[in-house]
């Protein structure tokens, strides 16, 4: 089962490299993770996305736990949660911009470029939603993908700050 | 008063109360060692590698309870302090690791003996710190002590490049504040109700063990987990980690379980209709296969890492907390509940307990007496040590059938005499270790029970025995085999013995003793075994090396069967199962 875990990391050297080591280290894989300061810049929140069954998951957990680097974490798939996906996706020129727009609008999405080299759109939504955009984009040749990785908040009064 | 950052460095050090450090000197470490060389308080160990400096501070450190100390240069200095990184860690054994790195403008240019110290030990350190600031080092080092003596106890790395302690640059010296960290409060309380489910469950069983581990020796709980078994009377028994912690020579104690644990406590164990583990997290080499394990047990899991809980064998009633706070808490749970344990069924247990002792317990008279046979019992030589120390050493060991036979035949009664790598399994932690156990207790004795295998991993350290004047006794249980390696090749490639004899190329190890100044003395009849070690017990004030020829050909046991066995399913002897 896809699990979104979040987690808040004193920004210090080699901070991130133990986060990521320690999926490795366990035997767990990454499959997407996002990682920037947050608040006064003296910590990062990170957003990881993985798979594993409850109790693989709760153990990964107690393992980041142990971190001395990591102040919280948090698995937002536990409740209610937003979860959101940043894409920049650089298709070969449209020449219709309008069907494109309309297949875009309900992601946020823009045009950022159109021109005789490229088409650069932009988009948000949940990793699934990407997902199934880029599957009618494939139709129109996608020349380059970049993705940020899903980023997850509690939906409730439930936080992850400190 | 203004201080270079090695300077620096040694009144940190100084200030966590450090007698002793490990190490070696080298380039990136020169500004260290001078600053070592200009202070009288802590006395440096040279060793002879520094695999020796990280096992001898690990000795030390499991002897006492203080952290270790070990100071090496950077890149082949550093690369080998890794293996006793990793055994400490395995152990949770609190050791602080100052490495040198190449001067902070050269990091990163594959400079002149430059290794990512922090990158190759990072997943065998509780922690680690590349020092960026010379005013940081007081604060660093202070941090450093406590996050290695705290909470789960493990060891920390701090990389120090060599500009860093160069002593032109001079720094007030700000002594650091009380340790505070936002995210790490390792203080962590037992949860009252669970204590209250844990006494109830406890109260209410009929078949109750106690299985305690290293965790118990760490959080030194000795004291609480007896007074505990005052009141309950029930079954105990050790991992080889925890021997010690509950006295072998009370009734209750039914010796090593898992592996190559006694009979009567792996059945216990497999039969118990409660577990109570205390600072010990079921490991492979305990419960052989999990989804068989004591399938009618409730488990009551006390631990002061969560991570250690339900990783493996699912816990009913997870404590969380300090050992020793945990048992006191426990304690008083039990001495003010209103139910009794059902002392008839309990004391039923008991019986049953001393029927499988009966049955299949260790025999010791057996390798005493084998008095037709010429060629001395390994098992026999750890009996004879242990007679001849009274049972009151310290004993550490290295890997193997010896250290096994070490482990079941010495009868250790009090916590941190049994000196081991239990769960990296490092040959070559026996005799740097015992040297880190006797600079800490000159008074002690202070035997290696080893293998002639092993003790060639770090037999350099002879030389570092010599200098300090270090009068341990080495006992070489001299099977002339990797052992431990020929009884599985006995046992599962039908005796095709791949690489672990040496043909005729053992050293006269007499002789090498003598090299290094030391006295050796060789035995292979086994009526001299006694008197022998009786001789080299009574030199005081050398290091002994005894050389005993044992039967190559015996294997230990009990030994659980694996793969697919429970804990109930054992190799009693060659060839017979349970
Ligand atoms: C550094 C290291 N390398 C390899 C092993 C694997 N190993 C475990 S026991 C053993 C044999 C040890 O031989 P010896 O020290 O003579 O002990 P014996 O079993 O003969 O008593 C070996 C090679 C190990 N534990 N550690
Ligand atoms: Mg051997």
């Amino acid at each position: 089962m896809k699990r979104v875990l979040a987690m808040l990391v004193e920004n210090k050297p080699g901070a991130l490299a133990r986060v990521v080591g320690l999926f490795h280290q366990r035997g767990y894989n990454i499959e997407s993770l996002n990682v920037a300061p947050v608040d006064d810049g003296s910590y990062s929140r990170l957003t990881v996305t993985t798979r594993g069954t409850e109790s693989a998951v709760e153990q990964i957990m107690k393992q980041i736990n142990k971190l001395i680097d990591i102040i919280k974490v948090a698995d937002l798939t536990e409740g209610e949660h937003h979860e959101l996906e940043l894409a920049l996706i650089k298709i070969a020129k449209v020449n219709d911009l309008t069907s494109i727009k309309k297949i875009i609008k309900s992601m946020n999405g823009k045009v950022l470029k159109n021109d005789e080299s490229a088409c650069v759109i932009s988009v948000t939504g949940t990793s699934i939603d990407i997902n199934n955009l880029l599957k009618v984009l494939k139709k129109k040749k996608i020349i380059e993908t970049v993705r940020s990785g899903s980023i997850g908040l509690h939906e409730s009064k439930k936080t992850l700050t400190i | 008063m203004k201080l270079s950052g090695g300077d620096m460095l040694m009144r940190a050090l100084r200030e966590e109360g450090v007698k002793f450090i490990f190490g070696y000197p080298g380039g990136a470490a020169l500004h260290i060692y001078d600053a070592i060389f200009n202070q009288k308080k802590i006395e440096h160990i040279l060793v002879r590698h520094e695999q020796g400096a990280t096992h001898a501070a690990d000795g030390y450190a499991r002897a006492t309870g203080k952290p270790g100390v070990v100071i090496v240069t950077s890149g082949p200095g550093a690369t080998n302090a890794i293996t006793g990184l990793a055994t400490a860690y395995m152990d949770s054994i609190p050791l602080v690791v100052i490495s040198g790195q190449v001067a902070s403008h050269l990091i990163g240019t594959d400079s002149f003996q430059e290794t990512d110290m922090i990158g190759v030990s990072r997943p065998i350190v509780k922690h680690s710190y590349i020092v960026q600031k010379t005013e940081d080092i007081p604060a660093i080092i202070n941090e450093a002590f406590h996050i290695a003596t705290t909470g789960r106890p493990g060891p920390v790395v701090i990389d120090i490049p060599k500009d860093i302690t160069a002593p032109e640059n001079k720094f007030e010296y700000k002594k650091p504040a009380k340790v505070s960290l936002r995210s790490y409060q390792p203080k962590i309380h037992p949860h009252p109700g669970q204590i209250k489910k844990a006494a109830k469950a406890i109260l209410s069983s009929e078949r109750p063990v106690i299985y305690a581990g290293g965790g118990a020796i760490m959080g030194n709980a000795s004291t609480q987990l007896k007074a505990l078994n005052k009141i309950l009377n029930i079954p105990v028994t050790n991992t080889l980690m925890g021997l010690g912690v509950y006295p072998a020579n009370d009734k209750h104690f039914m010796g090593m379980l898992g592996m190559h644990g006694t009979y009567q406590a792996n059945m216990a164990m497999h039969n118990a209709d409660l577990i109570l583990a205390i600072g010990a997290r079921f490991d492979d080499r305990i419960t052989n296969t999990p989804s068989k394990f004591a399938p009618d047990a409730r488990i009551i899991h006390i631990d002061v890492d969560p991570a250690s809980i339900s990783k493996i064998i699912n816990a009913d009633i997870p404590i969380v907390g300090q050992v020793k706070e945990s048992l006191d808490a426990l304690i008083k749970e039990i001495k003010r509940s209103k139910i009794k344990i059902d002392s008839e069924a309990v004391s039923k247990w008991n019986d049953q307990i001393k029927a499988w002792t009966a049955m299949h317990g260790l025999d010791h008279e057996m390798y005493l007496k084998k008095s037709k046979s010429k060629l001395i019992m390994p098992q026999e030589v750890v009996q004879q040590v242990y007679r001849v120390t009274k049972g009151d050493a310290y004993v550490t060991s290295d890997v193997g059938q010896h250290q096994m036979f070490a482990a079941q035949y010495y009868h250790f009664n009090k916590p941190r005499r049994w000196i081991n790598s239990g769960g990296l399994g490092t040959m070559g932690f026996g005799l740097p270790s015992a040297m880190g156990v006797k600079l800490a207790f000159p008074n002690k004795e202070v035997v290696c029970i080893t293998g002639e295998g092993s003790i060639q991993m770090c037999i350099q350290e002879l030389s570092t025995c010599l200098q300090y004047g270090l009068p341990v006794k080495i006992i070489n249980i001299n099977n002339q085999a990797l052992g431990m390696v020929r009884q599985w090749q006995d046992m599962n490639y039908s005796g095709r013995y791949a690489a672990s004899t040496y043909e005729e190329s053992l050293p006269d190890f007499v002789k090498l003793a003598e090299a290094y100044g030391h006295k050796g003395f060789k035995v292979t009849q086994r009526n001299k075994l006694g008197p022998t070690l009786e001789k080299a017990f009574a030199l005081k004030d050398q290091l002994v090396f005894v050389d005993v020829y044992v039967d190559q050909s015996e294997h230990v046991y009990p030994m659980l069967v694996s793969p697919n066995g429970s804990m109930q399913d054992m190799w009693l002897s060659r060839g017979k199962k349970t």
